[in-house]
């Protein structure tokens, strides 16, 4: 394939930022979703409300930060509070969006940061949830991002970290969690993914660009449902490159 | 109320609410003067074996000075409550944790923390009970309000539940599932503050993160602080007390107690620093030799200063701006 003129982390903070809603309350986690929120505040979403999980509440995100908790993160904010207030907002349904990562994730949504392998004799120890599970928990939309390959688009995840439709339809609510909420897209270099309404499985939306159908399919280990109708999703434009690469990333500390 | 399921973690510090109301109550009410060392703090408040918690978080507002001390002096056998990035990566790197409630324990943009890998993978620090960050937060906030579980909607449904020492019953009342997370009281807490007078009142500025929770849920509380402030003023602004003198047990003054991390209006945080401990993790030797040239071979926290340098640590308020402090 040519040089398409951007980078897959590029193309991750672009297609996450086009799904930021001006006006919205969001969850913001380190990396990916912190770059797509301030492109987001750039482009179609300044009053986008980014929400950080130590107390920062409707920052003004000139400068990025490279922390959850550090000062950019209540940078003329209209609120700096802290942990339980942000998460019990959230679990009051205060909170929309909320932006997640992991290490696999399954056809449910299902995501796993804590270990690879058994979790009492891992292969690999991960973090841990960190505001993962309560962002899964309570938020009313997820959104995960994440590179698409078949390590990581897993039939089963080792380790259930943060809620997705756990085993399927209707099972969050029988679990305790919060009514209506649950996993709403999955970003990935290769796809633009949703759920299917009735079996809450993984659906493929749009192919991002360069990538086909049979590429998605490839990369995933687990079957995917596929919408009627597959778009094509618009490459990150050059405005958006620009201001990534000249005003939000200028010393390239996550692109 | 009927328990639907049981995490299967063991509960690693259980919850003694009585004791803690007799412990609390010998605790001084008098306004003395608690000014110490770290190396007295650390020496009177911290045994083997004991369970700490520190607060903000790795980077940001982290108790540094108080952590070095801790790992100067050899304690071992730890168990903890994390929720960390470099103070958490430094004492599991100097093999002093035993085990630990866990919710994050990662390099943040640094990724997986090679540290509690060796640690964990090779079994030496077991067992790891899960938490997500709100739960570990809630489990301060029960021992904060002195009762025994909190109520929660977190953790449903998932290994992490699974593998914490949580409970999901009946809520009695509406008959729906709901996760019980049990109180968390700490042996020792280790907080690191802008501003606190003698006896131990004292305010932060910026983000809260879970002080005033972990604080309240602490038997022994260290206090580290930028600065000593008069109790003037502290009663001109009483407002602002996040932290009353006597849940403290130490006062420990520490100019940039927080660095390689940040604090909030007063210096930012050291991106060389960082990474130099993010390499040296690497391997176990030259996790070793860092913490030898930073921590074992300096005397205290002012030396550590006198080896980052006055120029650069000035260099790093600087950027912060000059700061409110």
């Amino acid at each position: 394939m040519s040089d398409p003129g951007y980078n897959p982390t590029e193309l991750l903070i672009c297609s996450s930022s086009r799904l930021m809603e001006d006006g919205a309350t969001a969850f913001i986690g380190t990396g990916i979703p912190m770059l797509a929120a301030m492109l987001a505040q750039r482009m179609h979403a300044p009053n986008l409300v980014a929400v950080f999980e130590f107390g920062g509440t409707g920052a003004i995100l000139e400068e990025l930060p490279r922390a959850v908790g550090e000062r950019r993160t209540f940078h003329r904010a209209l609120a700096a509070s802290g942990i339980r207030d942000v998460v019990e907002a959230a679990q009051r349904g205060f909170i929309e969006y909320g932006f997640l990562g992991g290490a696999q994730i399954d056809a449910h949504g299902n995501l796993n940061t804590t270990t690879i392998g058994d979790h009492d004799h891992p292969k690999v120890r991960l973090p841990g949830s960190g505001g993962g599970n309560d962002v899964g928990s309570h938020c009313w939309r997820t959104i995960a991002i994440m590179r698409h390959d078949k390590q990581r688009f897993v039939s089963k995840v080792d380790f259930i970290t943060t809620p997705g439709y756990l085993q399927g339809p209707g099972a969050r609510e029988a679990a305790g969690l919060p009514a209506g909420t649950g996993p709403y897209r999955v970003v990935t270099n290769l796809a633009v993914l949703g759920y299917h309404t009735e079996s809450r499985r993984m659906i493929v939306l749009a192919t991002q660009p360069g990538a086909t159908l049979d590429q998605v399919v490839e990369n995933t280990s687990f079957e995917l449902e596929v919408a009627d109708h597959v778009d094509q999703a618009a490459p990150p434009s050059a405005k958006e490159l620009s201001i990534l690469r000249d005003e939000i990333d200028k010393d390239r500390f996550y692109i | 109320m009927e328990i639907i399921d049981s995490g299967v973690g063991p509960m690693l510090q259980p919850p003694d609410l009585d004791a803690f109301r007799e412990f609390n109550r010998r605790k001084p009410k008098t306004l003395i003067d608690k000014r110490m060392t770290e190396a007295e703090a650390i020496a009177r408040f911290v045994h083997d074996g004991d369970y700490i918690g520190t607060e903000l978080y790795g980077t940001v507002r982290c108790p540094m000075s108080l952590v070095s001390e801790i790992i100067r002096q050899g304690k071992k056998d730890l168990r903890l409550a994390g929720q960390g990035v470099l103070e958490l990566d430094m004492l599991i790197g100097a093999g002093a944790v035993k085990a630990m409630d866990l919710t994050y324990m990662g390099l943040e943009v640094y990724g997986v923390s090679n540290c509690l890998r060796r640690e964990v993978e090779s079994g030496r620090l077991a067992p790891v009970v899960e938490w997500s960050n709100a739960g570990i937060a809630w489990r301060f906030k029960a021992a904060a309000m002195g009762i025994p579980f909190l109520p929660v909607r977190s953790m449903l449904g998932t290994d992490t539940f699974k593998y914490s020492s949580a409970k999901v019953v009946r809520d009695p009342f509406t008959g729906q599932p709901v996760c019980l997370l049990p109180a968390l009281i700490l042996d020792v807490g280790l907080i690191h503050v802008h501003r606190a007078d003698i006896h131990g009142n004292a305010q932060v500025d910026g983000i809260t993160g879970f002080c005033a929770e972990m604080a309240r849920a602490s038997k022994r509380l260290i206090l580290s602080t930028e600065k000593i402030v008069p109790t003037e003023e502290i009663r001109e602004h009483p407002d602002r007390t996040i932290i009353p003198y006597y849940i403290v047990d130490a006062v420990v003054e520490a100019p940039f107690g927080s660095h390689p991390g940040e604090m909030a209006y007063c210096y930012e945080r050291d991106e060389d620093q960082i990474r130099e401990w993010v390499e040296a993790t690497k391997t176990p030797e030259t996790t070793k030799a860092y913490l030898d040239k930073y921590i074992h071979s300096l005397r205290d926290h002012t030396a550590y200063r006198q080896r980052i340098g006055a120029e650069r640590l000035q260099a790093l308020a600087d950027q912060a701006g000059g700061g409110r402090s």
